[in-house]
């Protein structure tokens, strides 16, 4: 696991009054948002336990619709998000749900749009979060480093050609997590990286044969 | 080689031997991990520093209630009392107690605040550093060195339990904040590597066992009002610890005793709103009012 770092211990600077229940709701929004590219026409929100129970008294769903924004935990917008012009960029929708199987502070989010995506995701405590199911696919993605998400065809040597590429920018891999539907169906690679990764080094990887969809997700600000 | 300082024993070695402060320490092993300068270090750490003021004089200035209800107008009422009614203490008290609040209310009315080291938690240490810097003259750079000492002890402290009322209970939250307020506090004054330490120490051991049970699950009920309590508490430890009073038990040990209380506490009493003040005859009332359930 990484460290708490000094920084970590003195900030973020960030609209009160919770660090798991709005700081993570904003947090949670935003790389949802940064994974589904798009501006979407509709968001619907699933709030699970606690995010369920008592978000309302937390800003839970201000930070959420905040963040699919693009707003980022120290706007001030954020606390009268629902009556400001942005919000009306988009039509959203809460659903409450109680369910033993989800972290206490978890959300699922269908975007609706010229692509239809469902994001599920959790507040961990203190700010940090987890995108943990992306459509099918299991991943884990906390926003802490620029990822690259890949889904294929389940074919033997598919994960080498994809780190050829890397290894060959001088990328070098932090995390990599694979899963898959069924054994020669359609595949998810979440592939971390320390620095940046160009959108000429995306597109290759695009023409890797095999490959369906790439997505360049970026990290999220301290 | 693993240059990275897991205990305050390492941290005192280091200072002592180098002949640095804990500050000096810290600036430089954050900027080596993030390959960053000492400067940004300090440049970031100023950005806290300013957003921390900032939310003072919001706060001072509004009496706009929380979400709930329940909280939002107690630095108005503190700060019209003092306007008539000086603090027993004196004026450097009243700022403490009046910042901790702002900080606080600032903090529930979705206002913008610091998490120093959690959001619940924010007033504490912003309180003490800017009433004890404006009232004492530190400058801005010696405000700086304050918080990164600050941010220092709370960095080692997580590293061996998690800062989350949910695991370890409010001495975790408001206890870790009010050690680092200490520790900042002492190092304003000029105390030595072991006077800061022995800050730290007294105002933790002074706090364990501190449950966390909030009203409604809110932050807000007891949290707003503990938050002066604890700058308070920190200043207490200073001034014991620039006296050379030591803590018998070692900071590090105090840890270690801080985390074995909270793996002891029940459920109930970590941020799960079971037990304690949140199960309260008027605190249930309260939970029904504002979420009918």
């Amino acid at each position: 696991m990484k460290k708490s770092t000094l920084f970590d211990i003195i900030s973020p600077v960030m609209i009160g009054p919770s660090s798991s229940h709005t700081a993570g709701a904003v947090r949670l929004g935003i790389l949802a948002r940064n994974i589904y590219k798009n501006t979407p026409k509709k968001v619907i929100f699933k709030l699970y336990n606690s995010y369920a129970h008592t978000g309302k008294g937390h800003g839970t769903e201000k930070g959420l619709l905040a963040g699919v924004l693009g707003l980022s935990v120290d706007d001030r917008r954020i606390k009268n998000i629902f009556d400001s012009d942005i919000a009306k960029q988009i039509e959203y929708e809460f659903q409450y749900a109680d369910n033993f199987k989800y972290h206490p502070n978890a959300v699922d989010m269908t975007f609706i749009g010229e692509n239809n995506m469902f994001i599920s995701g959790e507040s961990v405590g203190a700010g940090e979060i987890a995108i943990r199911k992306i459509n099918d696919f299991n991943v884990k993605l906390t926003g802490k480093y620029n990822t690259l998400l890949i889904v294929y065809k389940d074919l033997p040597g598919m994960i080498s050609k994809v780190s050829s590429i890397l290894q060959h920018h001088n990328i070098n891999i932090a995390s990599l997590l694979c899963d898959r539907n069924a054994k020669g169906q359609e595949a998810s690679m979440i592939i971390s990286v320390d620095g940046n990764i160009s959108p000429e080094i995306v597109d290759m990887v695009e023409e890797i044969s095999d490959v369906y969809f790439v997505s360049y997700i970026e990290k999220l600000e301290n | 080689m693993d240059t990275s300082i897991s205990t305050f024993e390492q941290l005192k070695d280091i200072c002592i031997s180098k002949d640095k402060k804990i500050y000096e320490v810290a600036q430089e092993n954050m900027a080596k991990d993030a390959d960053i300068s000492v400067e940004e270090v300090r440049a970031f750490t100023n950005k806290s520093l300013f957003a921390m003021k900032e939310a003072i004089q919001s706060g001072l200035n509004s009496k706009e209630l929380s979400l709930s209800g329940m909280c939002g107008q107690d630095c108005y009422k503190l700060q019209n009392r003092f306007k008539t009614d000086m603090a027993m203490f004196g004026k450097t008290f009243e700022k403490v107690l009046v910042y901790a609040l702002a900080t606080s209310e600032e903090n529930i009315r979705m206002g913008k605040i610091v998490a120093c080291p959690t959001a619940g938690s924010c007033g504490i240490l912003p309180s003490a550093l800017v009433a004890v810097s404006q009232d004492y003259n530190y400058s801005e750079r010696e405000q700086i060195n304050a918080l990164i000492t600050a941010g220092e002890i709370g960095r080692i402290i997580s590293n061996k339990v998690s800062l989350a009322g949910a695991v370890a209970g409010c001495q975790a939250e408001c206890g870790v904040a009010s050690a680092m307020t200490a520790a900042a506090i002492c190092q304003l004054k000029g105390g030595n590597i072991s006077q800061v330490l022995n800050a730290a120490a007294l105002a933790m051991k002074n706090l364990l066992g501190l449950s966390c049970d909030p009203v409604a699950g809110l932050v807000e009920v007891p949290c707003v009002k503990r938050n002066p309590f604890m700058a308070i508490h920190a200043i207490t430890a200073v001034e014991m610890a620039l006296a050379g009073i030591e803590s018998k038990i070692p900071l590090d040990e105090v840890i270690d005793a801080m985390e074995q209380t909270g793996a002891l506490m029940s459920p109930t009493l970590k941020e799960s709103s079971q037990a304690g003040l949140a199960t309260t005859r008027t605190a249930l009332e309260v939970q029904k009012k504002v979420f009918g359930n």
